[in-house]
Order: C-alpha cells, then structure tokens, then sequence
C-alpha cells in the first residue's frame, strides 16, 4: 500500500495552464528588478498542458518562473508535457552554462518522473540555448530518449511544431531594444546602493554638481548604455563605454567652466577636466560589464578587452580623484 | 583596432566530423553550417564561446574553451589573485550563482 502511493507520488503529473495570471504578472516584475532572486521557482517534474495523450510532445524547462511560464504561455490550445528540470531557479541559458540545465539532471529527470510510462514516443523537445548543456548524444545513450533542439525562443514554438524544422531566424540569438530593456531594472538595482554613497559624499565635499555627475555617469552605464548600445561605435563594449561617458561628461564639464563666476578661473578649469576624466571612465566599467549579459561576446574577447581597458579605467578615474581631492584641500585651506 | 573580438578558441577538425549536423543547429551564431560531407566553419568570428557545439558534438571534432564573458568576475579573479569562476560548465560557484546573488550576467 504504502509502495504504491510512494509510486504514485513520484510518478505523478502535476497540472500546467497556458494563462499567465496577475500573480503570475506580478512575479515576473520582482524577478525583472532582481527582488526575492532565489524565489522565482517551479517545483521540478512533469506537468501535463491541457489534455495530453500518450503521443504528446515533451518540452524540456528551467525550474525559472519566467522559462517556465514563456514556455507554458506559447504553447496556448497545445496539448503537451512540460518537464521541469532543477536548475535552482535559474533560467535556460546561464543555466546550461553552468551544467545544471545539463545531461545529468535531465536523465535523472527522466528516470524521477517515469516519462518512459508516460508516453509511447521517445521525443524530447529542448530549447537551443540549453545546448550548452546537454549533450544529446548522450542522453540518448543514457536515457533512450532523443534530444531534438526546438528553436531559441518559447514563442516560436507552435510555428516549429507544424514542421519540426527551425528556420535559421527561429536559430539565431537576437538582443533587440526589448531584450535589452527588460535587462536594465536589474542592472539598476546593482548600482543603487554605491551610487547613493557617491552621490552623498560628493554633495558633502564637491558640491551639488560633482554629486549629480557621479549619478548621471552611472546612469549612463546601466540606462543608456543598453539602449543605445547598437548605435554607440566601435566593436569593445569599454571603448563605446568611453565615448558614452564622455559625451555625458561634456556638459558637465562646459556647466564648470562658465558656470559660478565667483569661482576662480583656474578651480573652475581644472573641475572641468576631473569631470573629464573621472566620468568616462566610471560608464566604460559598467559598460565593459555588460557583457555578461550580452548573448554574443566571447570569453576570450572579454579578456583581452579587460587587460587592454581596465588599467585605462583606473588610471583617468585615479588622476580624476586625485586632482579632485587636491582641488578641495587647497580650496579648504584658502577658505579658512 | 578597438575590436578585441576577432579570435576565438573556436578550433574545428573537418577530418572528425561525421557530418551529424548538431553542431549547425546549436549555434545561435550560424558559424556552423551543413555541408555536403562535413559541417563548415562559416563564421569563425561570430563565435562567442558558448560550447553549445562542442558539447553535442559526437565525434569531438570541436573544441572551445567556453565559458560566458562575464567581465565582473574575471576583473574580481584578477584583483584578488584568486582563480576566475566562470559559468563554465565545470566550475563550482559561478558568477550565475547558485547562491542567486549574482552579477548581472544572468539577467
């Protein structure tokens, strides 16, 4: 008795809808500004998708609340099986990356949920970018099972159904201005905490200007530099990062020079060129960081871009701080 | 100039290939292509490391050192000394966290 419940417990189908709730709504918004990270998660294992038969197609998942329910929403009046592997909570891709969206949890996956019982084909429909976990000739050494790449995006899905075949733009990567936008809320949220330090101390030692620069080179990284990062040239990210940073860092640097006419002339002079140097600087490392949410930047290039720019940073920041503090210790001592 | 993204560790040897056509439909870059009795290397350049052809390549005719370009991570490895955690697939921690308090790189 007790064997069979435990049977039917671990075999179980759990159920899964194509509607995407207001609770739903309002998870995907938390995870978008990377509030409760660890939370967004889906109990791993099989879920059935209207009223699958035994010759149902598999889609294989993240147990990442916005995988899953890209997922479950494309395949609205499919009937099908979603399995949810356990990739703690993280989505398809970063996951595959670091093999939790991999071979082995998915044959355990399979063996857990008893899929053999389940269905009469031997099909499995994985999402591309779960490649870089999977090796499917292997599961299908281990399993039986047979891996088949559906297309990059959840969305394409019904399409690839008719025929099987992705087409070579359901293949590829893109990272339009939506992708890129859904991306800045999270990348804003990092930066919150040592910009407000910034912001303060600046406005305490420097003055309202230097404090509005510092957050607007800072925004300039994390808000600007995703949207326009198509358009700024060059291929490094810490290059376009430079030139963004400097475009920013021009007004501030022109409000100096003409600004307070009380101000001596060569104070006013040499604020314009710490503007110059300090800002560009702060907006090319945050640049350079994007990167790693990039889906077409090679580790290899990244590395280069890293020995070749990171001293670059660090030493017009460094010169900019520098002149900065000196600035503020004679100014100091002439007031008082 | 200002593109340090023209090589790559992407190596393919054409004498393995078995022609299976995995590692076309992997790539999100298209630098695979199908071809008539091997797979081309179309697009070297496009490649961005990711590993996804090398794992679902039967006959190991293709080699990468992947890993994502996660630029936080490698800069804190190089500052403090410490060897670079990556989302490789190999590699413990990651900057994609298990432990979730990750960098941007995940999104």
């Amino acid at each position: 008795m007790v064997h069979t419940d435990v049977h039917r417990a671990r075999f179980s189908v759990r159920k899964a809808s194509s509607t995407i709730t207001l609770a739903n709504r309002w998870d995907h918004f938390l995870a978008r500004w990377g509030i409760k990270r660890n939370q967004h998660l889906v109990e791993p294992g099989l879920y059935a998708l209207g009223n699958p038969t035994k010759d149902s197609p598999i889609f294989v998942t993240a147990n990442y609340t916005l995988s899953f329910d890209a997922l479950r929403s494309a395949l609205r009046g499919i009937d099908g099986y979603i399995l949810v592997l356990d990739t703690k909570g993280i989505n398809v891709w970063c996951a595959a990356g670091k093999g939790t969206f991999g071979t082995d949890e998915l044959v355990n996956r399979i063996e857990l949920t008893g899929l053999h019982n389940i269905v009469s084909h031997r099909m499995l429909i994985l999402p591309q970018l779960g490649a870089t976990g999977v090796a499917a000739h292997e599961v299908k050494r281990r399993s039986g099972l047979i891996v088949e790449y559906g297309p990059v995006r959840a969305m394409d899905l019904p399409e690839y159904l008719k025929t099987r075949r992705a087409t070579p733009e359901m293949r590829r990567v893109r990272f339009n201005l939506v992708d890129r936008l859904v991306l800045i809320p999270v990348e804003l949220v990092h930066v919150l905490l040592p910009m407000a330090i910034a912001a303060v101390v600046l406005f305490f030692f420097a003055g309202l200007l230097a404090s509005v620069a510092a957050v607007a080179a800072i925004l300039a990284g994390v808000l600007l530099f995703p949207i326009l990062l198509p358009w700024l040239p060059t291929s490094d990210f810490s290059v376009k990062g430079f030139i963004l940073g400097g475009l920013v860092a021009f007004p501030f640097a022109v409000r100096m020079l003409l600004g307070s006419a009380d101000a001596i002339w060569w104070s006013r002079a040499v604020w314009a060129l710490i503007f110059l140097l300090a800002m560009p600087p702060v907006t090319a490392y945050l640049a350079l960081n994007f990167t790693g949410s990039t889906p077409f930047t090679s580790k290899s290039g990244v590395r280069r871009e890293m020995f070749a720019y990171v001293p670059v940073m660090a030493l017009t920041f460094g010169i900019g701080i520098v002149l900065a503090i000196v600035v503020i210790l004679i100014q100091g001592m002439g007031g008082s | 100039m200002l593109n340090s993204y023209t090589s790559n560790t992407l190596q393919y040897d054409p004498e393995l290939c078995n022609n299976c056509g995995m590692c076309a439909i992997v790539c999100p870059h298209e630098v695979f292509e199908p071809g008539e009795r091997t797979a081309q290397l179309a697009k070297s350049q496009a490649c961005m490391e990711c590993g996804a052809c090398q794992r679902n390549c039967p006959t190991s005719a293709i080699t990468v050192d992947s890993g994502v370009g996660c630029a936080a991570a490698m800069i804190r490895a190089a500052l403090t000394g410490k060897k670079e955690v990556t989302c490789g697939p190999t590699t413990g921690p990651s900057c994609c966290g298990g432990d979730g308090k990750a960098g941007s790189c995940c999104g």
